[in-house]
């Protein structure tokens, strides 16, 4: 891609022209190798908006949360762009992208943009593209930029590391909620929610969050992550306001983080996830492909079930044919 | 306990029944049956033969019993339809109100019993037809009311001491129901003389129809404010028609239908005993139920009469209500809309008069027919006509209205009639264990439940599984053409035009005054019908009241649950 | 590896909220191995309009069984020119008499299917007449 044509397209996500906008994230999902060049481009003009995660358990109500803090947000004035992402089918590559239903009611409020991405499953290509896809929110002006995963899985954590943020929402009762501490994203979030907060067994959950609160070693800075209780819209009124409680926590966080200097540490985590994901599939997602293309690794599968061979053993082949020098 | 059978019989019977599987054994062996496996349009399997070993715990008192007695499986009238016909209720409501009073002397003219009101979108949602999201939709589906003086054209030359009028209206029901109640003031007529029904039935809409306003919480709020309202001015006001029509028509099966909408029923009651310090005694007996009559016709007639039972059941044990009439189930049906087809329309004529039989041989208290190009277009006169003409031809030819419940005792029927019955309280119990109703629609169970067998309905018949007639099989090519009734941009104009003219002329302060007082009464938890009342007589428009609602309780949205 | 999917909108414009059919759909769809977005009953054509662009559609299916469909349907279509976004396909579904396809065909919906239509027929329809859209700069 030429210059000139890069500058066009630099200019046009400035403008805000959503169509670019969401073409190019549609290209960075379908992995076309123009897109690549664009983001190279602009990635310099990225570092102004502030990114905050939003993870847990599917049902939890993180959908919801995103609409109401979009409201919020904008009623600060703040422009937003949200990131929903949501399963792939394993079975038919199909994916039902249902998330934004709920936040339908900000359209024709050019300060919000909203995007469903699918998993799709490929290695590292989903975190790869959400990455991608924030900078070219931030490109286009987006003051605050929400992203909005299901909380399982390592791609979900890595996906997570990209933001400023992250705030792990919890409902009681649906079991799986000890698990999600353990899962690794209690070590990396920095406000907790309790949504649903007023069925019978909410403060059971408050109290087993806190002791493992208690455990946990201090946050960089002394950080304690606050527990934010919220209702159910089925009150929606009292809903927002508990609402603009947690954008509250958020913007406190956001401001520690600057005000300690840790804000440094967060882009390198950001960083660092980033130049893994940027390895990972612009060095091995083309070897898998290639070795996929031409049948190589189909063959090395079934040697590997059959117990012919282990995997270990094909992977030092790997290496041989595609790396040529030793590390 | 009191057998169905003596020992002696289901001895022989047994004895019996081996043999002839033993000759069944060979005789398909050489030539087998249609199918591997038979079952009802809710994939419900059907067994080759239902003898008296399948009801032989079945107790004869508690589980069937008579007419007019607890249970009331057989019916909660001594004498069933000897004693009075069902009521023939077409549902029915186009463009303006002056249109609809048409079609409603029409339909008086011809035979019919009482009045069922259809509502436009826009009046359905809580809408004027001046609301920018009206547009194209006003009088399309139903009547437009906008104001009291619409309502007062609608009920025109009809009187409201003698014919009761059904309204199918949900969120703003309140607001519909007092203007029959300023109307039936301005006619002259007491309110402890004006019958009929408004739907008024918000968890049925979260969990199918999906024409909802306000959140749960408060939805459930305006219901009990009007249960609360009918048990003391307007006895003779079914203030509620708890329905599973609409759950069925989203796609459930027989037996969600029953379940969710006796689980709904459930909710209904609690929140009046629990908000309103109710005894059940005193509105279960305005509660009426509505119910769809689908195309399997013994599932439909089981689903009835186990309907009946369960919730008699409920009303007594649960609820400890004491009086007979709040064990009594009483209901509406419709014909199944959802089985009717745009291929081969004049089809639907023969659908809608088995499924009406159907809801006949259930004990229905009152029955829409749908009308044959009613997959198309609102009805016309003619096709309006041929509906009701069908049920008249049930009732007064066929003689199935001689006897009581004239398919009990039948091994299939009261063996198919207890399997409903249990597979509904699994669903009940479930959704008790969840924490409720609103809880369980909160999760979005029922309504992944529904959406789930409609999925699965939809892939049989894409395979033949499941046969449409005209659909996947003996399709046709050429096309039945059939008259279509369209309603023309006039209606929206001269509705626009109405409503125009009446903000004009009306008292402004009186309105904000009207208005200010409900917006108090809301915030003040105060029951807010005579409030409403109030402001539908200061010629507040439907949306103007409903905007206080949104106002003080908020906006319930899809949340779009797959 | 480029891995272009389709991308298609199951809208419900007006106010009914009969969904079964567009629920179906988007289910079907999803299990065809299409991306699809669902966006809820009672939508206006304006909110219609602003996810399809968002979200980078090839396809938007519109659903209506109000009666309301030769309101709702152009109004979609016209505002997609309005934005620029005509190469998006607009097709519909829901109680639509016949006698009103040739106005909606007129008023660029591409395609009109019924009640009763195999599911398969509309994929169909949709691999035939649908591509992913060229490059937009």
């Amino acid at each position: 891609m030429d210059q000139q044509k890069l500058e066009k397209i630099l200019n046009r996500i400035r403008e805000g022209d959503v169509r670019v906008v969401s073409r190019l994230i549609r290209n960075l999902e379908d992995r076309i190798p123009e897109a690549k060049e664009v983001i190279k481009y602009i990635y310099p003009h990225t570092g102004q908006a502030r990114v905050v995660g939003i993870t847990g358990a599917p049902g939890a109500g993180k959908s919801t949360i995103t609409d109401f803090l979009i409201s919020s947000y904008r009623k600060q004035g703040k422009t937003v762009g949200v990131l929903a992402v949501d399963p792939t089918s394993p079975f038919t590559g199909g994916a039902l992208l249902g998330d934004r239903v709920r936040m339908q009611d900000h359209a024709g409020d050019s300060g919000v943009f909203i995007r469903s991405l699918a998993t799709r499953g490929a290695l590292g290509g989903l975190s790869a593209a959400v990455e991608d896809a924030i900078h070219v929110l931030d490109v286009m002006g987006k003051d605050v930029i929400i992203i909005e995963t299901v909380g399982t899985g390592q791609s979900e954590v890595d996906i997570m590391n990209n933001a400023h943020t992250i705030v792990v929402v919890l409902t009681p009762g649906m079991g799986d909620d000890v698990q999600t501490i353990k899962a690794g994203i209690m070590e990396i979030a920095d406000i907790f929610v309790i949504n649903k907060g007023d069925q019978p067994n909410a403060a059971k959950l408050f109290m087993d969050l806190m002791r493992a609160l208690d455990m946990m070693q201090e946050c960089p800075g002394g950080w304690k992550p606050p527990i934010v209780k919220l209702g159910t819209t089925a009150n929606p009124i009292k809903y927002a306001e508990e609402i603009d409680e947690l954008r509250k926590k958020i913007d406190e966080h956001l401001k520690f983080l600057e005000d300690k200097k840790i804000i440094e540490q967060r882009e390198k985590r950001k960083a660092r996830v980033q130049l893994i994901n940027a390895i990972e599939s612009q060095v091995l997602v083309p070897i898998i492909d290639s070795l996929e293309k031409d049948g190589t690794l189909q063959n090395m599968v079934e040697k590997i079930a059959n117990k012919q061979v282990s995997a270990h053993e094909f992977a030092e082949e790997i290496k041989n044919m595609f790396c040529k020098k030793e590390q | 306990m009191l057998k169905y059978f003596a020992e002696e019989l289901l001895n022989k019977c047994s004895s019996l029944r081996k043999k002839w599987e033993d000759e069944v054994k060979k005789l398909i062996a050489k030539r087998p049956e249609r199918k591997e496996r038979f079952s009802t349009v809710s994939d419900h399997e059907i067994k080759r033969l239902y003898t008296p070993e399948d009801i032989k715990d079945l107790d004869f008192e508690k589980d069937i019993g008579f007419p007019g007695q607890y249970p009331y499986t057989r019916g909660i009238h001594h004498t069933g339809y000897r004693g009075r016909i069902w009521t023939y209720r077409m549902f029915s409501g186009l463009g303006t109100a002056k249109d609809t009073n048409e079609r409603w002397h029409l339909l008086l003219k011809e035979g019919q019993t009482g009045l069922s009101t259809a509502f436009d979108f826009p009046t359905l949602m809580g809408y004027d037809s001046d609301s920018p999201r009206s547009a194209g939709e006003v009088g399309k589906c139903g009547v437009a009311i906008d104001t009291l003086e619409d309502f007062l054209v609608l009920v025109d030359g009809i009187p409201l001491g003698e014919v009761t009028t059904s309204m199918t209206i949900n969120p703003p029901a309140t607001v519909m129901w007092s203007m029959y109640i300023a109307c039936a003031k301005k006619q002259g007529v007491p309110l402890d003389k004006i019958g009929g029904t408004i739907q008024n039935d918000m968890l049925k809409e979260f969990i199918a129809q999906k024409t909802f306003m306000l959140p749960p919480e408060p939805s459930m709020k305006l219901i009990s404010d009007t249960i609360e309202f009918g048990t003391k001015y307007v006895p003779k006001w079914n203030t509620i028609s708890i329905s599973g029509y609409h759950i069925r028509e989203a796609g459930s099966t027989a037996v969600q239908e029953l379940a969710f909408t006796l689980r709904d029923g459930m909710e209904y009651v609690e929140h009046a005993m629990k908000t309103k310090k109710l005894d059940p005694d005193e509105f279960a007996p305005r509660l009426s139920f509505f119910f769809n009559s689908h195309i399997d016709f013994f599932e439909e007639i089981c689903k009835m009469r186990a309907a009946r039972k369960i919730w008699a059941h409920v009303m007594r044990y649960r609820y400890k209500a004491k009086n007979p009439r709040s064990w009594w189930m009483r209901f509406h049906t419709q014909t199944a809309g959802c089985s009717l087809t745009a291929q081969q329309p004049y089809n639907n004529v023969v659908r809608t008069a088995v499924e009406a039989l159907a809801a006949v041989l259930g004990g229905t208290q009152s029955l829409h027919t749908n009308s044959l190009d009613e997959v198309y277009c609102l009805p016309t006169e003619h096709a309006v006509q041929i509906a009701l003409r069908t049920q008249q031809i049930i009732a007064e030819e066929t003689g199935v209205a001689n006897t009581i419940d004239p398919l009990a005792g039948s091994y299939f029927v009261e063996k198919l009639t207890k399997e409903m019955e249990e597979a509904a309280w699994e669903y009940i119990e479930k959704i008790d264990n969840m924490g409720g109703m609103l809880a369980a629609i909160e999760q979005g169970y029922p309504q992944m439940e529904i959406a789930n067998a409609a999925y699965k309905f939809q892939q049989q018949v894409e395979n033949g599984e499941k046969v449409v007639v005209g659909v996947n099989k003996y399709v046709t090519e050429e096309l039945q053409e059939i008259p279509i009734l369209e309603i023309d941009e006039r209606v929206e104009k001269e509705q626009l035009k109405r409503l125009e003219e009446v903000k004009r002329r009306r008292d402004d302060k009186a309105v904000k005054k009207a208005l200010d007082n409900l917006r108090n009464a809301c915030k003040k938890d105060e029951n807010v019908m005579p409030y409403c009342i109030e402001a539908v007589e200061a010629l507040a428009t439907e949306q103007e009241i409903c905007d206080v609602y949104r106002e003080v309780y908020g906006v319930y949205r899809d949340p779009g649950f797959f | 590896m480029a891995n272009r999917k389709l991308r298609i909108m199951v809208a419900k414009p007006g106010l009914d909220g009969h969904d079964r059919g567009a629920r179906i759909l988007a289910r079907f769809f999803r299990d065809s191995g299409y991306e699809v977005i669902y966006t809820g009953c009672h939508q206006t054509p304006e909110q219609i309009v602003e996810a399809a662009l968002q979200e980078d559609v090839d396809l938007i299916g519109l659903s209506c069984l109000s009666g309301a469909h030769k309101e709702l349907f152009p109004k979609v279509v016209k505002l997609l020119k309005e934005k620029g976004a005509d190469d998006i396909v607009v097709i519909g579904g829901g109680i639509i008499p016949e006698q009103d396809f040739q106005y909606l065909y007129d008023h660029g919906i591409k395609a009109v299917f019924t009640p009763g239509t195999p599911l398969e027929e509309i994929k169909k329809w949709i691999d035939e007449n649908v591509k992913v859209r060229e490059e937009l700069v």
